[in-house]
């Protein structure tokens, strides 16, 4: 489903978002207003004409990817439920964003699913966390919480089992400091709670049938078995949630012809930890040591996609400073670290799980070691960075550091930072990823095994909302960091790596290239690390407030992680003069997004390969599941 | 415990002289418990970023094989020691049990992190566990959030400390060298909120009273947590104190019309009997020898 070339009356008024809005507005009156309320932007759809105009944004307009799409509860704030939904153009640009609203009991939105195919995991998670239905929706199922589970825990007026207040810091705790033991509290010493009308007479765990139901098939037994006795034809086969190549407690349910996978489907939340919940509860400053915990492997991304948002939403107010250049200079430098960390990461696990068990990854976490052991000098700790702040960082570069020298022999040394920088940069990752290419990427036995395998195609990696190098080994030229700059990468010199095959091994060239543009990157900014060196973190020279007052609004803040496109939907609402804790704290997660397709892509593959096609795309559960 | 062979051939024991340092005498329980603990087959089973830990502390810099964790084990079967690396969820703790009970004895669980240890920074979602040992048994905790690669050695080594003290002797150490089946951890049910099937009576109790604090009050819409919470008749301190339920109450909720784990109790409680029993034996023989001698 490619985008269809624009109307060029359309065009020459709508290629700007104001001129899109401008565009529907006045086709469609009837339907959709502009969001007028304080802070917020785009349009307000009604819930009935929804689909036609999604469509009309989509092929008349040519916002083609549709990049989120979360629900937001407005209890207390004109008690309605709003689906908010982000598009943007594979061509770049800023975001088209569209809400339809529902009333809070009766929760019904028609499902985009037949429009973008992206959104069905989205609109899974909506109904799962805020009960809102969504008619025309192929296969409506709880998706991180189990079938049976009790009310829909996201919406504002449910409480959780150690329920203690709205918003953080809570008076017990701060400022008298009297912490106890949430489990003393609860009767059952645990962290449980029951509806009141349970009913244990006819207890039965439906979960798990819940799950084969909604993939179409019985039980698997059943299925083995013919009418004549033995013939079998079709296997249901359970992968995960333990499983050594699933990536952690990620499950995949597949149905086989003998070693063909004929349908495959994704079964998620083992590793739901309510970040969400925990994070509306939170101060602003609070999620960032939270956002550390979502893509583990690349802590130091996921802080700048949370303070970009945050800070989008600041600088609608009085008191806030932009951040100084030295300090964009290290977020950049940081997140370039992270993503050769992820990158390596990745492909050492893909070829993990293509049969070259551990010993590659052996090869290419040593590099990572040595990365570790800079942020731990930097920011305290290994992998989870807690580095950036609003405006600022947690801290400057300290001027000496302390690594081991060898990693077969564990002796600390100390280095000059900068002189330990350098070299890292110039010689040793270069040195890691020519080691790296040398031994894969012309290794027959990996082109054999990778090529043609776990193919999506341009159209479908577009339509399913996918992001980062699978989009890209799609042949989808979209970076973020091109598509809607960010940061200093305007002024940056680098190449958007993209592959058009769209099988396993595009995405390990993708990735390939990426890490060496991410050194060309890094490269640049080391000069500016010493043009700016004595210069503040911070832009009035001390750190910003604890407990900032963020003025009202919404904002969507979104990077490009190793991962893939990390974006944070922040709803500020709640007071006069701006709120503490978020209203909305919702994780556009690459990770999860990315799974969508995984039933397209392996597809008519054989069992050994699906598990290759999971590592090439790359997942994160933290995030997945968050 | 490493085993000294000068301290094993100095040995109170008569040795004939030609066969001096190349006997060593040392008791059953410490032989066997060098062989254990310097073979602890890890099971290779991530939860969360701990995990990503725990793969640098298996991989070339750190090397937990150095310790005798020589290989991890992807099945639970051939495993001794499950490291819970990361959050557990409500949705993840099913499995989990599973798993442990497919390990062989004798087994152990290191909890690692502070999710796994207590719930860590996650403790208060609806859907986490706060710490592994609200359903099994954990040997060693390493706090942590993650614990750095060092101090997950540092509890592993602990982990081996503890199995030094171990005997083999004694039924009552620990529950695999006693008599009897070993009982099956229940597994908990995913009802419209994680059951723990030890926990039955209480729950079936709790949502009596609070059914029948709401029906006085008109009505019971919302079937939400805090109304539970709400109605609390009692806690936990009360609930013992609380006049016991009848069996036939319970008996619909039970399979089979008994408790297991009252069954369990009971060899428990037969197997701590007989140990004593051993214990006195032994102790009166001893005091005769020391008559006699």
């Amino acid at each position: 489903m490619v985008a269809p070339a624009l109307d060029p009356e359309v065009q020459t008024n709508s290629t700007t978002i104001e001129g899109a809005i401008d565009y529907l507005v006045s086709a469609r009156p009837d339907a959709v207003s502009p969001d007028s309320r304080d802070g917020y932007e785009g349009i307000i759809v009604a819930a009935g004409q929804l689909l036609e105009i999604a469509r009309m944004i989509r092929d008349d307009l040519g916002f083609d990817y549709l990049s989120s799409a979360t629900a937001v509860d407005y209890l207390g704030e004109g008690d309605h439920m709003e689906m908010v939904y982000h598009a943007y153009r594979t061509s770049g640009g800023g975001a088209l964003v569209f809400k339809a609203q529902t009333d809070r009991e009766q929760a019904e939105i028609p499902s985009l699913t037949s429009v973008w195919r992206g959104a069905d995991f989205q609109e899974r998670e909506a109904w799962d966390l805020y009960g809102i239905r969504f008619a025309g929706h192929p296969n409506l199922k709880r998706i991180l919480m189990w079938e049976g589970f009790h009310g829909h825990p996201m919406r504002k007026d449910w409480r959780e089992a150690y329920y203690e207040e709205e918003q953080k810091p809570f008076d017990s705790r701060w400022p008298g400091g009297h912490v106890h033991r949430s489990e003393e509290k609860n009767v059952f010493g645990k962290n449980v709670a029951y509806p009141p009308d349970i009913d244990l007479g006819r207890l039965m765990d439906t979960s798990e049938t819940a799950v084969y139901q909604s993939l179409g098939l019985g039980v698997d037994v059943e299925r083995i078995m013919d009418k004549d006795g033995f013939e079998t034809n079709e296997l249901v086969v359970n992968m995960g949630p333990h499983h050594p190549s699933t990536h952690g407690v990620f499950r995949m349910v597949l149905t086989v012809d003998g070693e063909t996978v004929t349908s495959l489907a994704p079964v998620m939340g083992y590793l739901h930890r309510n970040h969400e919940k925990i994070g509306e509860r939170n101060t602003y400053l609070h999620n960032i040591p939270f956002t550390d915990r979502l893509d583990y492997i690349s802590s130091m991304g996921n802080n700048h996609g949370y303070v970009l948002a945050v800070e989008q939403l600041m600088s609608l107010g009085r008191r806030y400073n932009e951040p100084t250049y030295r300090c964009e200079a290290l977020r950049v430098m940081m997140v370039e670290l992270s993503r050769i960390v992820n990158h390596l990461w990745a492909i050492g696990f893909w070829l993990n799980d293509i049969g070259a068990f551990f010993t590659p990854v052996l090869y290419f976490i040593q590099e990572r070691e040595r990365i570790l052991d800079f942020f731990e000098a930097v920011a305290g700790s290994r992998m989870m960075c807690n580095y950036m702040r609003f405006g600022g960082l947690f801290g400057d570069l300290p001027e000496r550091i302390k690594s081991v020298s060898n990693l077969t022999n564990d002796r600390v040394r100390d280095y000059n930072t900068m002189q330990f920088l350098t070299e890292m940069i110039n010689e040793r990752i270069p040195r890691t990823i020519d080691e790296l290419e040398l031994l894969l990427t012309q290794n027959e036995i990996l082109i054999e095994r990778s090529m043609g395998v776990g193919v999506l195609s341009r159209d479908d990696a577009i339509n399913f909302s996918a992001a980062g190098p699978l989009l890209r080994g799609s042949g989808v030229a979209y970076d973020i960091r091109r598509a809607e700059p960010y940061s200093i990468y305007p002024e940056l010199d680098f190449d958007v790596a993209v592959e058009d095959e769209g099988d396993m091994y595009a995405r390990y060239r993708v990735r390939v290239t990426e890490l060496r543009e991410s050194v060309r990157i890094l490269r640049q900014i080391l000069p500016r690390l010493e043009a700016t060196k004595g210069e503040s973190i911070w832009a009035d020279g001390k750190p910003g407030a604890y407990a900032p007052r963020v003025p009202l609004g919404e904002a969507y803040g979104r990077v490009e992680n190793g991962k893939g496109e990390l974006g944070y939907y922040i709803v500020s609402a709640g007071g006069r003069n701006g709120s503490m804790n978020p209203w909305r704290y919702h994780v556009r997660a690459p990770s999860f997004i990315n799974l969508t397709p995984m039933g397209v892509m392996c597809h008519g593959h054989k069992v050994a390969d699906i598990v290759g096609i999971l590592g090439s795309i790359d997942i994160v559960l933290g995030e997945t599941d968050r | 415990m490493e085993l000294n062979l000068q301290e094993l051939n100095a040995t109170e024991f008569p040795v004939p002289t030609e066969l001096e340092n190349n006997i060593a005498i040392t008791s059953l329980s410490q032989l066997y418990n060098w062989g254990r603990r310097n073979s602890m087959w890890p099971m290779l089973f991530g939860l969360a970023c701990c995990a990503i830990e725990m793969i640098a502390t298996a991989s070339s810099r750190f090397d937990f094989s150095r310790f005798g964790f020589e290989v991890m084990r992807a099945t639970p079967r051939q495993a001794d020691l499950m490291i819970v690396s990361g959050t557990v969820t409500k949705k993840m703790v099913v499995p989990i049990v599973r798993l442990y009970n497919q390990m062989p004895e004798p087994k152990y669980v290191l909890a690692m992190g502070a999710c796994a240890s207590g719930g860590g920074p996650f403790k208060e979602g609806y859907n986490v566990v706060s710490g592994m040992d609200k359903y099994l048994p954990v040997d060693v905790y390493v706090p942590g959030c993650p614990p750095t690669p060092q101090a997950l050695l540092y509890g592993m080594i602990a982990l081996q400390r503890k199995i030094d003290g171990q005997s083999i002797a004694n039924g009552d150490d620990v529950p695999w060298y006693g008599v009897g089946t070993a009982e099956a951890t229940p597994v908990p049910v995913l009802g419209p909120d994680i059951i723990d099937p030890r926990q039955m009576d209480m729950i079936r109790r709790q949502a009596e009273a609070s059914a029948r604090d709401l029906d006085r009050l008109g009505g019971r819409e919302l079937p939400a947590a805090t109304q539970l919470v709400a109605a609390k008749v009692e806690t936990r301190e009360t609930a013992a104190e609380a006049e016991p339920i009848d069996d036939d109450a319970l008996s619909f909720v039970l399979p089979a019309g008994a408790a297991p784990w009252a069954e369990a109790e009971d060899i428990r409680e037969k197997r701590r009997l007989r140990a004593l029993a051993r214990k006195a034996l032994r102790a009166s023989r001893r005091a005769a020898a020391v008559e006699e001698g």
